[in-house]
């Protein structure tokens, strides 16, 4: 290798634009290939249609980037938007629902259910934080508790039934802005700018990745290790509750079943994005990434008619493969 | 002797990496039954060539000949059979499991059936860990063994693969004195039985101890083989480092002022009792004692990673009440630890986030954003004033030599501006020259006025640096002595061993 005096600062070497960028690499390719294949894929309402769709898991994957960085994992944000989604849903029925929850209760303004939904999530994750700073249990256990927890909990205050009718003020945020750009899409794009800076840009951030990198040099670097770990699951499960929200606006209703088996999606699109389950690595961007992936792989074969089992064991395919590739751009040379 | 008989025969091995030319065409000869030191600075290429004996790494261009035979490409199992072994660094068992599964782990006996023997295992345990004089039940769990004796398991499966050449990659750093003479001991038991060893060590006491022959690396490059007995120390180190390296220990008389630091009758549960001292303004206190004595865990309980049961801690003689890190940091304390990897580096985190973490606050704008390019200026100032080899701020740690991961981890706690610094086994691992830098640097940190404690298993190094020693032994202090010419390292090893009186009567009667 030369040195050159000229552009010193950007060196282009294809070998390594193709290690860090791979999963951009093979999304293009999965677009090109698409477009090619089916026209319509590329229509405007296809393309909002692939980024609405990603919008809820999306959400969820963003904040769990943050859990996965610190070395962590929140099996529970399925859930949590389940729980959170009911309650939410409860506060924000018209007066025409025939099984109002509170049947007493007044149209109450949309502010209402978006803060109480956001309020519940963050709740769940505080909690799940808690436990894992204070008891050292395993962020696998403390989150699988809360997620057959939250679970309960949706179905013991729903009834078990769904929660419907819902305000319009409620429903327009899984409509359509000026008919034509989707709010959740919206909403989605604005959550990945502040995570971004987040955990870019802020004390915050840069702590989340040194828990991941090795928690004992953390706490002897000052970093308070218990506080950040609460506040890492507090924003996935606040998240999570957001998610809720476009959940409830989108559907019109929410079932206590709802959104089981998301935080799979959620992980498996962080994961395909780069973010590394040891711990320390890991980026906004590939949360973003790795979601579009999942959509885009989704919508392709329903438009290609490949059958809906068939897309299942192509997804898993994909994970396994896509985590392949990121070891091998992890592993140390040789 | 020009068709003398090598066991080991490596000519003109290449090795390259990436954009790195890790070896350029060096040699090495093994002899039979000889121990054979492989000495060089970090970085100088020791460890990628033993990777090329054992298998690990398949060098670029160049020829190996084992037992006369010239080698082709081979793996790790193929060195194995042929009768290379290595002994890592860093040890890694299966800690759960019993000595001889550990012994006989992927090549366990089998039984008619195809089941495993475990009889047989036991008894062909029992005939190798006899023959290292190892007195362990085969049955053991490999986690109750302390390092020394782990590594004593790793030299007995050596045998049992019948090694003609075993690798020990620096054995004796996690070493009491007295489990490295049980080391030497074996090493020699294994000589006589016509067995070569390449060993690797920082220490040239040990060099010089039990070596026979010596070969000598520089930036990836063959310097020279040498007779140990002929190989004069300054010689030695002029070969390594390319330079002479005339003060191992520059350290400078400082100007001593009022006391910093005291703790009295500090005292944990199990671990330590009543233990005081005081470290004065620009006064270096040494901690000497042996591994296991309680030093490190003094530094955590004063820096609050563990909990006290008595005892308390004063700056400048105000009492202070510290239980996380983070208020020993915020009261001006910095601690760099003894095991870089295990709580230190960020391994796989830029440098600029290594150098920056104990610091972010520092590098906050008034709405609480990173000024991402102040803290570069910043980084980037150190890494020029402590001279930090790095291609890049933004290259992740793991990929710097040892000395340069410990010269960023300085620069972690110079940032944060302390008054007091712990510094537990400074050098460690590290090599002859950088180890100079990190001495002078330390001189220089006292002659600023700063208070500093610094571990050491080395004795010259204790020696060669503080103003005053603090001896422990087994959770208590046997003794703060002042440094002065007149000290020995017998006498500061009666104090470590707790032996003072019969070493004081010994020389009274002298």
């Amino acid at each position: 290798m030369t040195k050159t005096a000229a552009s010193p600062k950007i060196k282009i070497d294809p070998k390594q634009i193709a290690k860090k960028y791979g999963i951009v690499i093979v999304l293009i390719l999965m677009i090109l290939g698409l477009s090619i294949a089916e026209p319509a894929f590329l229509s405007p309402t296809n393309i909002f249609n692939v980024l609405t769709q990603t919008s809820i898991f999306g959400i969820m994957a963003l904040g769990l980037t943050f859990v996965i960085i610190s070395k962590g994992i929140d099996l529970s944000v399925g859930s949590v938007l389940a729980l959170s989604g009911v309650i939410a849903a409860s506060l924000g029925q018209t007066m025409a629902a025939t099984s109002k929850y509170y049947p007493n209760l007044a149209e109450l303004p949309v502010i209402v259910p978006i803060l109480a939904a956001l309020a519940v999530g963050a709740f769940c994750g505080a909690i799940s934080g808690f436990l894992i700073a204070k008891t050292k249990i395993p962020a696998f256990i403390a989150t699988l508790g809360m997620m057959t927890v939250a679970r309960g909990l949706a179905l013991i205050y729903s009834g078990g039934k769904p929660v419907s009718t819902l305000i319009p003020n409620l429903t327009v945020l899984g409509g359509k802005l000026f008919n034509v750009v989707p709010v959740p899409v919206i909403i989605y794009f604005v959550v990945i700018l502040i995570s971004s800076v987040l955990l870019n840009r802020t004390r915050f951030g840069k702590n989340v990745y040194a828990i991941g990198g090795n928690i004992t040099a953390a706490e002897v670097s000052g970093v308070n290790v218990s506080k950040n770990l609460v506040l890492i699951y507090t924003y996935c499960g606040l998240l999570a509750g957001l998610a809720a929200i476009v959940f409830a606006g989108r559907v019109g209703s929410v079932h206590p079943g709802a959104a089981s088996g998301y935080e799979l999606t959620a992980i498996a699109a962080t994961t395909i994005g780069g973010t590394s389950h040891s711990g320390g690595i890991g980026a906004i961007w590939g949360a973003f990434v790795g979601a579009l992936v999942l959509s885009v792989m989704r919508n392709g074969l329903t438009l290609l008619g490949v059958d809906a089992y068939w897309q299942q064991v192509v997804e898993g395919l994909i994970i396994v493969v896509a985590v392949i590739i990121d070891m091998r751009k992890n592993a140390k040379r040789d | 002797m020009a068709d003398e008989k090598y066991l080991l025969e490596m000519k003109n091995i290449v090795k390259t990496f990436p954009g790195v030319q890790a070896l350029k065409g060096v040699e090495l000869k093994v002899r039979p039954g000889e121990i054979h030191a492989l000495m060089g600075e970090n970085g100088a290429g020791k460890s990628t060539l033993m990777k090329c004996i054992a298998g690990i790494y398949r060098p670029t261009e160049g020829q190996i000949y084992f037992d006369g035979k010239l080698l082709g490409h081979y793996t790790t199992a193929d060195a194995l059979k042929m009768g290379i072994s290595m002994i890592h660094q860093e040890l890694s068992p299966v800690l759960y499991r019993s000595i001889m599964e550990n012994i006989w782990l992927g090549r366990e006996p089998l039984n008619a059936i195809g089941l495993v023997d475990h009889r047989k295992m036991y008894d062909l345990s029992m005939t190798v860990l006899k023959e290292i004089e190892l007195d362990e039940s085969p049955k053991t769990l490999m986690v109750s063994l302390t390092v020394a004796k782990m590594q004593m398991i790793e030299i007995a499966k050596a045998i049992s693969y019948n090694s003609k050449l075993i690798i020990m990659d620096e054995p004796t750093s996690a070493l009491t004195d007295k489990e490295v003479k049980q080391l030497y001991f074996i090493m020699r038991k294994l000589k006589a039985l016509g067995k070569s060893i390449i060993f690797i060590s920082h220490k040239l006491d040990e060099i010089y101890e039990i070596t026979d022959r010596i070969t000598i690396y520089r930036d990836g490059s063959y310097i020279g083989t040498e007779n140990t007995k002929d190989l004069k120390l300054e010689r030695l180190i002029n070969m390594m480092v390319g330079r002479d390296v005339n003060e191992m220990f520059p350290k400078v008389p400082c100007h001593i002022g009022e006391v910093k630091l005291e703790v009295r009758n500090l005292t944990h549960r199990r671990l330590f009792k009543n233990v005081s001292f005081t470290v004065r303004r620009g006064e270096i206190l040494g901690i000497a004692g042996l591994v296991g004595a309680g030093r490190t865990e003094v530094i955590e309980t004063i820096f609050g990673m563990r909990r006290k049961v008595g005892g308390e801690t004063f700056i400048d003689g105000k009492k202070v009440e510290i239980r996380n890190p983070r208020t020993a940091i915020a009261m001006g304390m910095a601690w760099l630890t003894e095991d870089r990897r295990q709580s230190g580096i960020f391994p796989m985190l830029s440098v600029q986030l290594n150098m920056a973490i104990a610091n972010i606050a520092k590098f906050l704008n008034r709405l609480g954003f990173l000024k991402e390019s102040y803290m570069n200026t910043v980084c980037d100032d150190y890494v020029r004033k402590i001279q930090v080899k790095t291609p890049s701020l933004s290259q992740r740690v793991e990929n710097l030599s040892g000395g340069n991961q410990q010269k960023v981890l300085v620069a972690r706690w110079l940032m944060t501006n302390p008054d007091i610094l712990f510094l537990d086994e400074p050098t460690r691992g590290i090599d002859v020259g950088t180890k100079a830098e990190i001495h002078r640097l330390i001189t220089t940190l006292a002659g600023e006025g700063k208070s500093i404690v610094m571990i050491s298993s080395e004795l010259p190094e204790v020696m060669g640096m503080s103003d005053r020693i603090m001896i422990m032994h087994q959770g208590k202090v046997t003794g703060i002595l002042d440094n002065s010419k007149a000290l020995t390292q017998g006498e500061l090893m009666a104090y470590a061993t707790n032996t003072m009186e019969e070493y004081h009567a010994a020389r009274g009667k002298e």
